[in-house]
């Protein structure tokens, strides 16, 4: 007891001693909150000027071509002379939707699968060791997996598939962006998953459900708005994925999507014109900013959809 | 753990007392690790009564009745040995699935755990589980369980509504609801009211008394003063023992060992 006493009386006065260094203290809480403000200015400003530069380029470029013929022609042909030029962006928002799709059908089961693995079969320690792994899969470049695309996927595809493939074609991007995304939409499903509260498991196990009953009726709707969620945010990393389709996917814009013959998105179409020697202030030059705008609202929609669809599915716990 | 022996013990305890067991445990010991939870205990629970559990905290109630529906194996660390016997079945037997045990076994926890479905959902999780789909029997089984479970009149017209939107009290009775809509044998309470208000309380607590005419109930509870108003017969747990087992009224009244005594009149625990 006594003990105690002498123990709180030194930490009293060493209290005391330090209220002198308050002062000091006092400016740093005057002063850093002013820093962190001036970073978030910053930040929202830098993301003006780039929806402003965009914007401004967009209207150049549409002062040229017809925004009406930039909707419905189909064609994208623009390396030729100005008036034999094509500006049809549905070539290449059908090239990017096509390797969208095919990278969806492989990462949203398969990511799903690992998700409920994790989180309703896996032990503690199996859940310790794959959760690490997902996120350096996910770290790895993105150029990496081009390369994996274009000299391991698409000569496994031409062995299978009768009647062979194009060394350019849509199914190998489209496959490899799919594993790409997988750890992404395991990782946060899985988080979400993990939240809901075992009380619930328990509830339904005490009914006599299986496990699987318990994943697929009890967790998986519970969780349902962060699953949707990693599927939208997968599907706008596709959407906006470049170095892979640049790679593997080659540059033929067409709207008539075989899956087997080279096709191009809309960011390899982007690539492609930054590398080449197109000069500043021709029509080329101001096609990849109508291009990158039409990336722009396509992925600000899959964002829009995904607070829609989350709120719409929420299930409140 | 031979089948023919079980029966020997269901008729021995036919004869040795006078209700019919729905539950024979005997030597059943139970380990968290190296933590010794339940220590031999032997225990027959009578058929339409209520038995009630009590002990101080950490005595090993909640582990003792999880093992009668197997909930407790969710623990991956849980070692058992024993046998439980359930209207001569073993339990632990494999051709006896865990699933139709909980089906026959149901359970009614500390905290509400209604699912975040609506309040018809809830009740019609487990029918539909198993197998029923039709509109109408469904219907028919949400109402019956509703009813059962004294909270109809208060959730008929927001049958579609989040179960959470209702209060702690219309939770736990939406649970029991949820639980009798597999028409169990036996109901499992784990400290069903330590969550709710003294009114939530006492419906509850009448709910029981209705719902022994048809169910075998065994309870949980921290308060002797519900066990000795609820239950027919009562079982005191101490350290992962069962210390004294008899008629609530006899353990209250005239306790046959000290530590009982001790602990019913608030010497400890
Ligand atoms: N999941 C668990 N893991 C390890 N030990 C546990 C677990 N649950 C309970 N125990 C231990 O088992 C003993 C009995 O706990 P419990 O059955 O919850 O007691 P009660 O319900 O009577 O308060 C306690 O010593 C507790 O620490
Ligand atoms: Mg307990």
């Amino acid at each position: 007891m006594s003990r105690d006493k002498t123990n709180q009386k030194s930490i009293r006065s060493m209290i005391q001693e330090n209220k002198s260094s308050r002062s000091q203290s006092a400016v740093m809480e005057k002063v850093v909150p002013k820093i962190f403000l001036i970073c978030a200015i910053i930040s929202i400003f830098t993301t003006l000027g780039i929806v402003f530069t965009l914007l401004t380029e967009t209207f150049t470029f549409f002062s040229r071509i017809s925004i009406v013929e930039f909707f419905t022609n189909t064609r994208w042909f623009p390396f030729t002379s100005d008036e034999n030029a094509d500006y049809g962006i549905i070539a290449l928002v059908l090239g990017t939707l096509t390797v969208t799709a095919i990278a969806m059908v492989v990462a949203i089961p398969v990511g799903l699968a690992v998700a409920i693995y994790l989180s309703e079969y896996a032990s503690a320690k199996t859940r310790k060791m794959i959760k690490p792994i997902l996120e350096v899969l996910a770290g790895i470049p993105t150029i990496v997996y081009g390369f994996f695309a274009l000299t391991f996927v698409t000569p496994l595809l031409d062995k299978i598939i009768p009647g062979g493939i194009s060394i350019f074609n849509a199914l190998s991007p489209g496959i490899v962006v799919g594993i790409m995304i997988i750890p992404m939409i395991a990782s946060l499903s899985e988080d979400a998953m993990n939240a809901v509260p075992n009380a619930m498991r328990e509830g339904a196990m005490a009914l006599g459900a299986t496990r699987f009953e318990v994943a697929i009726k009890v967790v998986l709707p519970a969780a349902l708005s962060g699953v949707i969620a990693s599927f939208v945010l997968g599907i706008s990393r596709a959407i906006g994925e470049t170095m892979i389709v640049t790679i593997a996917g080659g540059s033929r814009p067409t709207a008539d999507i075989n899956v087997t013959e080279s096709i191009q998105t809309m960011t390899a179409y982007i690539v492609q014109v930054s590398q080449g020697d197109t000069g500043y202030g021709t029509t080329i030059y101001y096609s990849i900013y109508a291009v990158g705008m039409t990336l722009f609202v396509f992925t600000l929609i899959m964002n829009l959809l995904a607070q829609f669809i989350s709120r719409k599915f929420r299930e409140e716990y | 753990m031979d089948i023919t022996i079980n029966k020997q013990l269901v008729q021995k305890g036919e004869k040795d007392q006078d209700f019919t067991p729905v539950f024979n445990i005997n030597n059943l010991n139970l380990w968290y690790g190296q933590d010794h939870a339940l220590k031999d205990i032997k225990f027959d629970i009578p058929e339409k009564q209520v038995t009630a559990i009590i002990g101080p905290s950490g005595c090993g109630k909640s582990t003792f009745i999880k093992t009668l529906n197997r909930m407790v194996e969710m623990v991956p660390i849980v070692r058992m040995s024993g046998e439980i016997v359930y209207r001569d079945k073993n339990i632990f037997d494999p051709k006896y699935g865990v699933e139709e045990l909980r089906t026959q076994v149901g359970m009614v926890f500390q905290k509400p755990n209604p699912f975040p479905k609506s309040i018809y959902d809830n009740v019609a999780y487990g029918p539909r589980i198993h197998g029923i789909k039709n509109k109408k029997v469904l219907d028919e089984v949400v109402e019956k369980s509703l009813r059962g479970a004294a909270i109809w009149d208060e959730v008929k017209d927001r049958l579609n509504e989040n179960a959470y939107g209702l209060s702690g009290g219309q939770q736990q009775r939406l649970c029991i609801a949820r639980c009798l809509a597999i028409e169990p044998d036996v109901i499992l309470m784990d400290e069903p009211t330590s969550a709710l208000d003294p009114i939530s309380t006492l419906k509850v607590e009448e709910l029981v008394q209705e719902l022994k005419k048809d169910y075998s109930i065994v309870i949980v509870t921290h308060n002797m003063q519900q066990a000795a108003r609820i239950s027919d017969r009562t079982a005191f747990f101490l350290n992962g023992e069962v210390v004294e087992y008899t008629d609530t009224s006899t353990l209250f009244s005239n306790p046959s060992d000290k530590r009982t005594e001790d602990y019913i009149t608030g010497r400890f625990g």
